[in-house]
């Protein structure tokens, strides 16, 4: 009895602590601050939403299964462009993956001590060139060399239907390279170019966390630098490896200028990589908007939506895979 | 025999033998076996380096072997032809051959070490090559219209396309980046940096849900922000397409990116930093104020110019909401204004030689911008919070000792007052003063 007594008199106290009027303010200026911010992302969220509704109501499933783009003849959908973006992607990552696997190990486990610092800057400074200059580099000098790699690609794989070329012909010496160029592969190419650097320092980073500890363990039972590599570095920045490749992927997927330099746009459905015509929904949205009917602007926007929502996912997934890597954790 | 008899005659005649000590001598001091029977003389230092001639011979020989075969094949033996597959053939024939010549004196995990490493090497080359590649091929191909001043001085209000390139210039897309820039930068770095303040200072439910839709709108494609002004801003308010819609675009677009990138830096402050100022009495405000901020300054100005690079940058958003045009527009909230990468875009278009280099210059300028820019935020915030340069730790010790030494005068003077005042009774503990030390700027 007298315990209880005593146990509900030990209440809690009640925690207060009043910091004076300056600081009220500073909380509630700081609070306002995050509140502007927060209002203007969900206000582009949800007119981007408000005004795409529109033509989602009236195209209903069919603009996600429609290839041609005519929104004032109420004939549009986003099949073609979402594929074009998608396969322009998945060319930059395949591209872009290895080299930047390669690059961040070769930083933070081959190079030099004194060079650490300058290459970590220049892989940042990289991804921070315009998209632009990577755009002109590609319009101007890839373009012309990638006619080779890609006319031998499809001579020897063209059995393989992404690498298939229709209305070329290997065995005539005079035809044109014309249908070799302004292809995905060559989009894809030029936006790899812009995501390696992004990726790189994403990797490198969770690469140079692995634990000193388990390193020096895997020397001292005598692994060579590769078997250290992969019995330590690798299975440790897995999570880091995939974040930063899906962080990557959210990138290639919005790029606009650098794809709408290089390539010819399309509305089909286009799963030859290697041919001239491909098609995005950012090169889209650059293409159309300037003469868009109100009901274009709303397909418009429609798709930007469905290219964002794209983006988000693959971006949440990223981060949410790189929080819930090991990395960061040291051994004990 | 003693130490300094051995080590004599060791110096002396190295190698010769030892003669047996004599029988009847007894040892007088500390008995020490005799080393230089057992240890060669010329005991030679241990190579620590990781570099072994043998893997330099392996390396080089296999590489001479894999350009000699290489040539072999595609001169002599076999129809192949072509730059890229001549690389690509030689470099697997230099890998085989490698492992091949390795595998003379190396076990199975040896030689995968080697071939790991020598992928790794190359993929670096590959990616660092490439991308200074682009670099200097834009500085390069910007050669023939950069040393022209009236580039920089003249608008292309006179130079039509067929004008030559000592006519007319982008110094209508300076001035324009110049401002958009300007206005984006007013605009996000207040906005940027109290958010990024309230997502560390004021905890709870709210402020993660901030940071989570702020963590998404870093996924927005920068044409859809552009799109998204273009909608509101021109459809909906009617303002025309200028400066001032291309630098809310912009901002739509940097906004994020300075937020996370604050965000982290003052994530990066000590918390003892942080409860020493409030262990002194200093409200929130005043800590934020006179410590966080302070200690984050490098690392904010770093995301702030980052942020900046990368608002110059952008051609996607500007080429929805900016407009074009030939002429210099000072004025952003009427009329088109050309900015940097938008000019470049719009100059390659055409097919002229001229306008191609009058591009290509363009995007040079634009280069060496960001190029500044970046060099500039790595001087700034190379370091982390808290790490000093020389002249910074100079500073504060310099700081600290006027500190001291105020402090000192301070309690001297009461010590004095209490002494002389006759209200006082007892002497009052010298003081340390309201939190200015904290700040040591």
């Amino acid at each position: 009895m007298v315990v209880d007594a005593g146990a509900a008199a030990d209440r809690p106290r009640r925690l207060y602590a009043d910091s004076g009027l300056p600081d009220r303010l500073f909380r509630g200026v700081a609070t306002g601050g995050g509140a502007l911010v927060l209002a203007v992302m969900l206000l582009v969220g949800g007119f981007l939403t408000y005004r795409g509704w529109q033509a989602l109501r009236e195209a209903g499933w069919s603009f996600v299964t429609t290839a041609q783009w005519d929104p004032d003849a109420r004939h549009f959908g986003i099949a073609a462009v979402i594929t074009g973006t998608v396969l322009i992607a998945g060319v930059a990552i395949v591209f872009a993956v290895p080299l930047a696997i390669g690059t961040a190990l070769y930083i933070s486990e081959y190079a030099p001590f004194r060079l650490r610092r300058t290459l970590v800057s220049t892989i940042d400074l990289m991804a921070a060139v315009p998209s632009v200059v990577y755009g002109l580099w590609g319009l101007f000098f890839l373009q012309g060399k990638v006619i080779g790699l890609a006319r031998w690609l499809s001579t020897y794989f063209g059995w393989i239907p992404l690498f298939k070329v229709d209305g070329a012909d290997p065995n005539d010496p005079l035809a044109t390279a014309t249908v070799y160029t302004a292809s995905t592969f060559v989009a894809g190419m030029v936006v790899a170019m812009m995501v390696t650097p992004i990726i790189c320092s994403v990797i490198r980073e969770v690469f140079s966390q692995a634990p000193i500890g388990e390193r020096e363990g895997a020397y001292a039972l005598g692994a060579t630098r590769w078997g250290m590599i992969r019995s330590v570095v690798l299975p440790f920045g897995k999570g880091g490896m995939i974040g930063g490749t899906m962080l990557g992927l959210g990138r290639a997927l919005g790029e606009t200028i650098g794809v709408y330099m290089i390539i010819s746009p399309v509305f089909v459905v286009q799963p030859h990589i290697l041919q001239a015509g491909a098609s995005s929904v950012s090169s889209l949205i650059a293409l159309r908007y300037g003469e868009a009917t109100p009901f274009a602007m709303s397909a418009l926007m429609a798709a930007g939506l469905a290219l964002f929502l794209m983006t988000l996912v693959v971006n949440f997934a990223a981060s949410s895979i790189v929080a819930r890597s090991r990395s960061g954790a040291t051994a004990e | 025999m003693t130490t300094d008899a051995t080590e004599a005659r060791g110096a002396t005649a190295p190698g010769s033998p030892t003669p047996a000590p004599p029988a009847g001598a007894a040892p007088t001091g500390t008995t020490l076996p005799d080393r230089t029977a057992v240890a060669p003389a010329h005991e030679r230092r241990r190579a620590t380096t990781t570099l072994r001639g043998t893997d330099v011979y392996a390396m080089l020989g296999s590489a001479a072997a894999s350009l000699s075969l290489t040539w072999l094949f595609f001169t002599r033996l076999a129809p192949f032809s072509g730059g890229l597959g001549f690389v690509v053939f030689a470099y697997v024939l230099f890998l085989a051959l490698y492992a091949l010549l390795v595998s003379f004196d190396e076990n199975g995990p040896a030689v995968r070490d080697r071939i790991a490493s020598a992928i790794v090497h190359s993929l670096a080359v590959i990616l660092l090559v490439a991308l200074a590649f682009v670099v200097v091929y834009t500085l390069w191909s910007g050669r023939k219209a950069l040393p022209h001043t009236n580039f920089f001085t003249q608008g292309m209000k006179h130079a039509g396309p067929l004008d030559p390139l000592t006519v007319g210039g982008i110094r209508h897309a300076m001035i324009g980046t110049l401002i958009q820039i300007g206005i984006a930068l007013a605009l996000t770095v207040p906005a940027g940096l109290l958010c990024a303040v309230f997502l560390n200072e004021v905890p709870g439910r709210f402020s993660r849900f901030v940071r989570t839709v702020v963590e998404a709108m870093t996924a927005l494609p920068s044409v859809v922000a552009g799109l998204f002004i273009y909608a509101t801003v021109i459809l909906s308010l009617g303002v025309p397409l200028s400066g001032l819609a291309a630098a809310l675009a912009i901002s739509v677009m940097m906004l994020p990116i300075i937020i996370r990138a604050s965000d982290v830096v003052i994530r990066l402050v000590p918390g003892t930093l942080r409860e020493a100022s409030y262990a002194l009495g200093s409200p929130r405000w005043r800590t934020v104020w006179h410590v966080v901020l302070p200690t984050a300054r490098s690392g904010l100005t770093t995301a702030v110019i980052l942020g900046t690079a990368r608002g110059v940058g952008e051609t996607s958003p500007v080429l929805l909401t900016a407009g074009f045009t030939a002429v210099t527009n000072l004025d952003p909230g009427n009329g088109p204004m050309v900015s940097l990468p938008l000019a470049t875009f719009e100059f390659v278009k055409s097919p002229q030689p001229a306008m191609i280099a009058r591009g290509f210059g363009t995007a040079a300028t634009l280069l060496v911008l960001v190029l500044i820019l970046f060099v500039i935020a790595r001087t700034i915030g190379g370091r982390g919070p808290g790490e000093l340069t020389r002249r910074g730790t100079h500073r504060r010790v310099v700081a600290s000792r006027r500190d001291q030494k105020r402090f000192a005068e301070r309690a001297a003077a009461r010590a004095s007052m209490a002494y002389s005042g006759p209200t006082t009774h007892h002497v009052q503990s010298p003081d340390p003063g309201p939190a200015q030390g904290v700040d040591g700027s």
